[in-house]
């Protein structure tokens, strides 16, 4: 069967099989594989993408019920060379190890902020909350995002332009460490 | 082009308990100190290149039928519908691979493991036939299409029964086999410890179970072969955590010479030793590739991850800790049973059957110490090492913290209070363990008193004391560990005789940027980072002009890889020294060139300059230059400026750290909720804090995880419980606090740059801490014991038996209810025992929505 939807503001149409599952459509038939595949279950959320702005596990849609909807994927985070602030943010607090969630965590934070641009830590964590790291324990997520909320409402102040700025080298950053003691 | 002077040399390293900010990029840390990483980039644009994102031309899609049950003869395989599929292009069976002998594969204890099976099934998801088909969804189709009779045999799950007389003989294949045993092994001494305990004041006993887990990396295993028929090429795309390894193994296995061999470990998504061994369907597909003339890929399902590949732990563990009234530990004892699995395939060094589980000795100073472990074969999945275990620490290091509080019980002490009558003293290092263990440095103490103080010790005691008044169940857990890594050195340590050793090669351009090749191969901890870090701090050229190249073995020197937390103790060290072996080479260059004898000269960060006269000097980049352009060379030194070398360890090193856990329980469902964890790590000298932190953080959710959800297990016939993650939970962001960190730094004096390692360190140290705590909870209701993982459902039951206990002990005749329910909390609950009324006031009910047994689902 033919579907037809929106890619990263891109309309695609393709044959696909009806069991076809968005998830190996997007990363297969697209070949948009920074969506990854990592359960049979519906548990573990690498699968993230948005469809009309709320994030679904693309494992668990098939790719003709895709069809005709706005699908956006981590690719699509980066625009005109501007990273999305939230793609900073991760690199800047380390919300990311292996990078094998963080498409799906980038995500679904970036519609957390959508929705909710000044999110408490709990709100946060239950945003991610059907999504697994391995890696992190998610404290990095968690500030993260929130440094992607104030990155975002300073921009809206007007007071910087600071986020995502194409210098994403090797920055130094801050101890992140509760507390310490130096022998 | 960014020079040293361009800004300062080196940030120190800041401990602060400020999260937020960044350094101007003018501070950026020529060397050690945080910084984003290297690897980011892609990763956060889905630009990271996993396997399962390679698409080779003319590439074919491999899947693995797997065995239904857990022990059975094979009586027939028809693939004939299979065939018959128009999309597929074979279908390999262990006939077709007992020709070529690949049947069978070695594992890497010395075992051998069925690669297809021939004969029987020895666990349910053993790979019985591989399906090579035009894509993924077709090969899928057709391994339904694969009839196979079995001829279903009694299974030994229970490893408690694996050595019962006239136990089901799992591996008849071996010659001569009579029982499930595969080993029995010991460390310390056993007459000593004898005595000790039969002297002791005070001997407590405990049956500790750490239960079988699993890694569980969020990108599962795989492999592409693609087999080059004309010049004889073989290169496997993989995720392995060990590509030169594997490049042997390989080439022992197929009879493929090695130089013809290429791995090649692209990004992987998590490792935890998951990663290290060589799966059946790996070597499936290099046949298949060999069969079809195409690259044949294989990329496990999740389920086939859970339930085949590497599981961890399965130990259990019989302890007994031996000590004075007043609270001097003299000894402990351990008989343990290892559930190894079907076939024995545990990766660790060849000397060491139970790993370097005999550090069950812990942080203390002991008199005298025995431990002897067995091992058997059951009808599960083969592993054993895996999960961030540091080679059986992770069970030594739960055993003896989960004594020390017994015992603290026992004597009626304060837990910290015991461990601090009984740590290591500064003075005492190096020290040798009574296993045998030389430990490198330490200053325990002062760990373990910064832990207490980020915690508030002392008012989470008196927080506990009055909620405690109120029937509240909270409870605060202590472990303080000790690891041991960085395998190893090599006359003592290696896996099918491959010695422990790891190389590097830094090579320095002419323009004074770098490349440095390395054995190692990341899955996340962020090697192209840290190990840049390490050149620029030697070198004194910045981290971002340096590559570093892994996983790639035509790329790169030869070693052993990424797992036991060895990549900085062992390559970062290589890197050190090879970094060191360019400087010194500079150094000879840079005198010729400013005409002073070399001894002359002295280092600062980034150039060698002439004694007392700092302006006649040679930066790194002037030096390269001259190395590959016209200078006059002194005599017996080469052109250009790089080095090699190979790292023997002379010693293992030696983490450790002090972790206090804060849990409040709900009597009313069992439910743990984690509600502070501080955790202080010593991993000697640090390179990059925001990634050892985040190590810690990671590790620190794995402990919760075991301690909390986490488990594979089986039912009666061997039907695996865990293969699904919904079955196997792992924790969300729900589960798992705002990690409190901290660290001290004792480098470790061995190693080049003193540091120790830090990537096991938290799994190995966290879970005993989270058992603790909520022993600790429990214990107004008695309760003193309790087995992992603590769901609701076992956390309830335990609350129940141990007030039914109380009950009849203080009396069935007070009991409220009927006698046949005196173990339903409530009816505990309502007897005037102290313990029941605590439980009572605890919330601890049955009847209308309190009293269904509570699902382990929460
Ligand atoms: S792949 Fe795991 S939830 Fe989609
Ligand atoms: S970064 Fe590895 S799973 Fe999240």
């Amino acid at each position: 069967m033919q579907v037809t939807m929106t890619v990263n503001g891109v309309e695609v149409t393709r044959e696909v099989e009806p069991r076809r599952l968005l998830v190996h459509f997007i990363r297969e038939d697209l070949r948009l594989t920074g969506t990854h595949w990592g359960c049979d279950t519906s548990n573990c959320g690498v699968c993230v993408v948005l469809v009309d702005g709320t994030p679904v596990k693309s494992c668990t849609m098939l790719a003709a019920s895709a069809g005709g909807h706005e699908v956006r994927t981590v690719e699509g985070l980066e625009q005109s060379g501007k990273l999305d602030p939230i793609q900073d943010a991760f690199m800047e607090k380390h919300g990311l190890q292996c990078g094998f969630c963080t498409p799906g965590m980038m995500l679904t934070s970036r519609a957390l902020l959508d929705a909710n641009p000044d999110p408490s830590e709990d709100e946060i964590r239950e945003a991610i909350s059907g999504q697994i790291c391995r890696c992190t324990g998610y404290s990095t997520i968690v500030r993260s995002v929130r440094w992607a909320a104030e990155q975002e409402q300073k921009a809206r102040d007007g007071e910087s332009a600071a986020g995502s700025t194409a210098d994403e080298g090797t920055h130094e950053t801050a101890d992140h460490e509760t507390a310490g003691a130096t022998a | 082009m960014t020079t040293t002077a361009d800004r300062p040399l080196r940030v120190p390293h800041k401990a602060t308990d400020e999260p937020e900010g960044v350094g101007s990029p003018g501070e950026r840390p020529i060397g050690y100190g945080s910084l984003r990483r290297k690897e980011d980039p892609r990763f956060i644009r889905g630009k990271g290149r996993y396997l399962d994102d390679m698409l080779l031309p003319g590439m074919l899609h491999g899947a693995v039928l797997r065995s239904t049950v857990a022990h059975a003869r094979l009586v027939s395989i028809d693939t004939t519908a299979a065939l018959a599929h128009p999309k597929v292009k074979a279908v390999i069976t262990g006939k077709d691979l007992e020709p070529l002998n690949l049947a069978w594969a070695p594992t890497l204890s010395n075992d051998v493991q069925s690669v297809l099976v021939t004969d029987k099934v020895r666990f349910q998801g053993q790979e019985v036939a591989f399906v090579i088909a035009e894509d993924a969804y077709s090969a899928r189709d057709a391994l339904e299409l694969i009839d196979v009779e079995y001829d279903v045999l009694p299974p030994v799950i229970n490893a408690k029964k694996a050595l019962d007389p006239g136990a089901p003989i799992i591996r008849d294949d071996l010659e001569g086999r009579t029982d499930n045993h595969i080993f029995d092994w010991e460390s310390g001494d056993k007459e000593a410890t004898e005595k000790v305990f039969a002297e002791a004041d005070v001997v407590v006993t405990r049956e500790v179970l750490y239960p079988r887990v699993h890694p569980a990396p969020m990108e599962t295993c795989g492999a592409i072969a693609d087999y080059e028929p004309v010049d004889g090429k073989l290169t496997i795309y993989t995720t392995t955590q060990a590509p030169h390894a594997h490049r042997t193994v390989y080439a022992l296995v197929s009879g493929i010479p090695e130089h013809k061999i290429r791995i090649v470990s692209p990004d992987i998504g998590g490792g935890f030793g998951n990663k290290v061994g060589i799966y059946p369907g790996y070597v499936c597909a290099v046949v298949g590739s060999i069969v079809t003339g195409h690259p044949v890929k294989w990329m496990e399902d999740r389920s086939e991850n859970l339930m085949s590949t590497s599981f961890a732990r399965d130990y259990h563990m019989h302890g007994e800790i031996a000590a004075t009234r007043d609270g001097k530990i003299l000894g402990l004892r351990t008989d343990t049973l290892a559930d190894h699995g079907a076939f024995n395939g545990t990766a660790q060094p060849t000397k060491y059957p139970a790993g370097f589980f005999h550090i069950f000795t812990g942080s203390y100073d002991l008199q005298a110490a025995y431990c002897k472990v067995t091992g058997v074969y059951t009808n599960k999945a083969p592993g054993g090492v895996a999960y961030a275990c540091s080679f059986r620490v992770t069970e030594a290091a739960y055993l003896v913290e989960r004594m020390v509080d017994a015992l603290a019980i026992e004597l009626d002490m304060d837990p910290a209070e015991l461990r601090l009558r009984n740590l290591l003293k500064p003075e005492q290092f190096p020290y040798t363990s009574k296993t045998g263990w030389e430990y490198d440095s330490g200053e325990y103490e002062k760990t373990l008193r910064l832990a207490m103080e980020m915690a508030g010790y002392d008012d989470l005691r008196r927080e506990q004391a009055e909620k405690r008044e109120r029937g509240e169940l909270m409870g605060i857990g202590l472990s303080f560990f000790t690891e041991t890594v960085g395998a190893g050195p090599r006359k003592h340590m290696d896996i099918l005789g491959l010695g422990m050793a790891d190389g590097a090669e830094l090579r320095v351009h002419p323009t004074g940027k770098a490349v440095v090749r390395l054995s190692v191969q990341t899955q996340g901890q962020g090697h192209e980072t840290t190990f840049a870090q390490i050149v620029a701090e030697e070198l004194g050229i910045p981290p971002e002009d340096i590559e570093v190249v892994h996983g790639d073995t035509d790329q790169t020197p030869y070693g052993l890889g990424t797992y036991g937390s060895r990549s900085t103790p062992v390559s970062g060290a290589a890197v050190a020294v090879v970094t060191r072996k360019v400087r010194d080479k500079a150094r000879l260059i840079a005198g010729a060139m400013l005409e002073a004898p070399p001894e002359d000269l002295e280092w600062e960060k980034g150039r060698w300059f002439v004694k007392g006269d700092p302006d006649k000097s040679k930066t790194i980049a002037e030096i390269a230059m001259a190395a590959h352009g016209t200078v006059a060379l002194p005599e017996g030194v080469e052109a250009n400026l790089e080095a090699m070398t190979t790292y023997d360890p002379p010693n293992l090193t030696y983490p450790y750290g002090a972790y206090i856990c804060v849990v409040d329980i709900d009597g009313g469902t069992g439910q743990v909720k984690v509600r502070r964890f501080v955790a202080v790590d010593d991993c000697g000298t640090r390179i990059n804090p925001m990634i050892i932190e985040g190590q810690v953080h990671g590790g620190l959710t794995d402990g919760v995880g075991m301690a909390l959800m986490e488990i594979i297990d089986f039912d009666e016939e061997g039907n695996c419980l865990g293969g699904s993650f919904m079955d196997y939970l792992i924790p969300t962001a729900m589960e798992v606090p705002a990690w409190e960190t901290g660290h001290t730094v004792t480098p470790s004096p061995h190693h080049p740059i003193g540091a120790k390692g830090i990537g096991e360190s938290a799994t190995v140290g966290s879970p005993a801490a989270v058992v603790n705590a909520i022993i600790d909870a429990l214990r107004p209701l008695g309760v003193d014991d309790i087995d992992m993982p603590c769901t609701p459902s076992r956390v309830w039951h335990t609350m129940a038996d141990a007030i039914a206990r109380s009950s009849a002990k203080s009396g069935a005749g007070t009991a409220g209810g009927d006698g046949e329910d005196a173990s339903a909390p409530k009816q505990a609950g309502a007897s005037g025992s102290a313990q029941s009324g605590s439980a009572q006031q605890a919330g601890i009910q049955t009847g209308e929505g309190g009293g269904a047994d509570p699902d382990d689902a929460g």
